[in-house]
């Protein structure tokens, strides 16, 4: 499995390189944080693309399967994370939180029948969202450019190899069996899809340009991950300051 | 009809009694957030999607407590500056009916969420704070959700609104700031009301 993500980061890698060497001169950039704009939007295209078999698949699913089994799946998958979110938040130094999350595990993957219910939340152990990515941030690593992948989307530099690590030890990934393996990560994809659907019709109608508008919420939502919901205010987001630019 | 009298008058009873509380934003959110998440829990109207009742449920119980005029500034950053103050005014009004279109459908997707606010933490007397309160979904970790607030002469006014850390406002700036560059202040108030109007002809 190792092996697998291994080649298939390289693919990625010189699939990326490629397009880089191909686009690279015709980039549009404009944002500093982006100066692969170019190629950003071509697979940005391509995700569009394939969207349009996936998200009826989401609409399909979430029309059709009631509400308490979609809340059963949205449970186990969170279950299946929450170990790592527990390492995330220990390598960040959050001892509690991390603590909260091993709570969260056990008591859900027992009392909450293989973490079909999260009972854990209403015992006040609240389910948190960490990942490599945020670790890495926490430590002091910068955001990196700005990359759009195919099918995984948005991701700065470091969120990027933030992802590889969370893939490496993603429990379903690891699964030894192919077609249980397929089956959960499908599902998953599906059920993560469709919780995003409400975002999309606010998205479709807020932005005047989807990847512009997307790209800055992209940074926002990150910066304000690492910083726990607190992050320092951005000096250029400091409307007072007119006169000190020329 | 009857119904809809009754909804005024509700709504009439419900904002003048957020008014008479405005001394905190904590409680003002609080009382805003809960009087319409009654209305929309029992509205089968809404809650299928019916954007036209929405939107006037959000412009009679929502809006007074907003000060467009300084989101549009924000939005802009130092753009903003450049426009004289008719410009200014068409520029709050445009973004006005552009973020009342677009989040108000979200409202239409409210479903089992319960809210949770979280108690402020600001000095005594300070004019500028920012409210947190979360969306508890079941199945999914709570969403953040914001509020930054100022006090002006008629109270406190929500300037911003932030979603899981990504600003409603600020998520625009370099959109805007561009346009303003390319095609001055009015082309900007055009590529507003070009948009509000693409959504008014979308909408059913």
């Amino acid at each position: 499995m190792k092996r697998r993500i291994a080649k298939l980061c390289i693919a990625a890698f010189a699939l990326f390189a490629t397009a880089m060497s191909l686009v690279g001169c015709a980039s549009t950039a404009n944002d500093p944080r982006d100066p692969f704009e170019g190629f950003n939007r071509a697979m940005f295209s391509v995700n569009e693309g394939i969207d349009v078999v996936v998200k009826p698949v989401a609409e399909g699913y979430d029309a059709l399967v009631p509400g308490l089994v979609k809340t059963g799946v949205g449970n186990f998958f969170g279950n299946i994370a929450d170990p790592w979110i527990a390492v995330n938040n220990l390598l960040q130094g959050k001892i509690a939180e991390g603590a909260s999350d091993v709570g969260r595990v056990l008591v859900n993957s027992t009392l909450g029948i293989v973490g079909l219910i999260d009972v854990a939340s209403d015992l006040g152990l609240e389910k948190h969202a960490e990942d490599f990515g945020q670790t890495l941030g926490k430590w002091g690593v910068g955001e990196g450019y700005y990359l759009y992948w195919p099918l995984i989307g948005p991701r700065n530099v470091r969120d990027t190899l933030g992802f590889a690590v969370d893939v490496s030890v993603d429990p379903i990934l690891r699964a030894h069996d192919v077609s249980a393996r397929n089956t959960l990560n499908g599902v998953r994809f599906i059920d993560t899809r469709a919780s995003l659907l409400p975002v999309d019709k606010v998205i479709e109608a807020a932005a005047f340009d989807k990847y512009n508008y997307i790209r800055n919420a992209y940074f926002q939502m990150r910066r304000n991950a690492v910083h726990d919901g607190s992050p320092p205010p951005l000096d250029d987001d400091d409307d007072e300051d007119e006169d000190k630019e020329k | 009809m009857k119904r809809f009298f009754s909804l005024l008058l509700g709504l009439t009873l419900s904002v003048s009694s957020a008014l008479a509380q405005e001394d905190s934003p904590d409680a003002l959110i609080r009382q805003v957030t809960e009087d319409v998440l009654s209305i929309v829990r029992q509205d089968k109207d809404i809650q299928g999607g019916d954007t036209r009742k929405v939107i006037e449920l959000v412009d009679a119980k929502v809006l007074p407590h907003f000060n467009f005029q300084r989101m549009t500034a924000l939005a802009m950053g130092r753009e903003w500056n450049k426009a004289n103050p008719d410009q200014k005014k068409r520029l709050a009004d445009e973004f006005k009916t552009l973020l009342v279109r677009t989040y108000s459908n979200a409202l239409t997707g409210y479903r089992d969420q319960t809210m949770r606010y979280k108690p402020a933490s600001r000095p005594a007397g300070d004019a500028d704070v920012v409210v947190k309160t979360e969306v508890m979904q079941p199945g999914g970790k709570p969403i953040p959700l914001d509020y930054s607030l100022g006090k002006g002469p008629d109270g406190w006014k929500v300037y911003d609104v932030i979603v899981a850390g990504v600003s409603l406002v600020t998520n625009y700036r370099d959109t805007f700031t561009q346009e303003v560059r390319a095609n001055g202040v009015d082309g900007l108030i055009k590529m507003l009301s070009d948009k509000n109007k693409q959504l008014e002809a979308g909408k059913k």
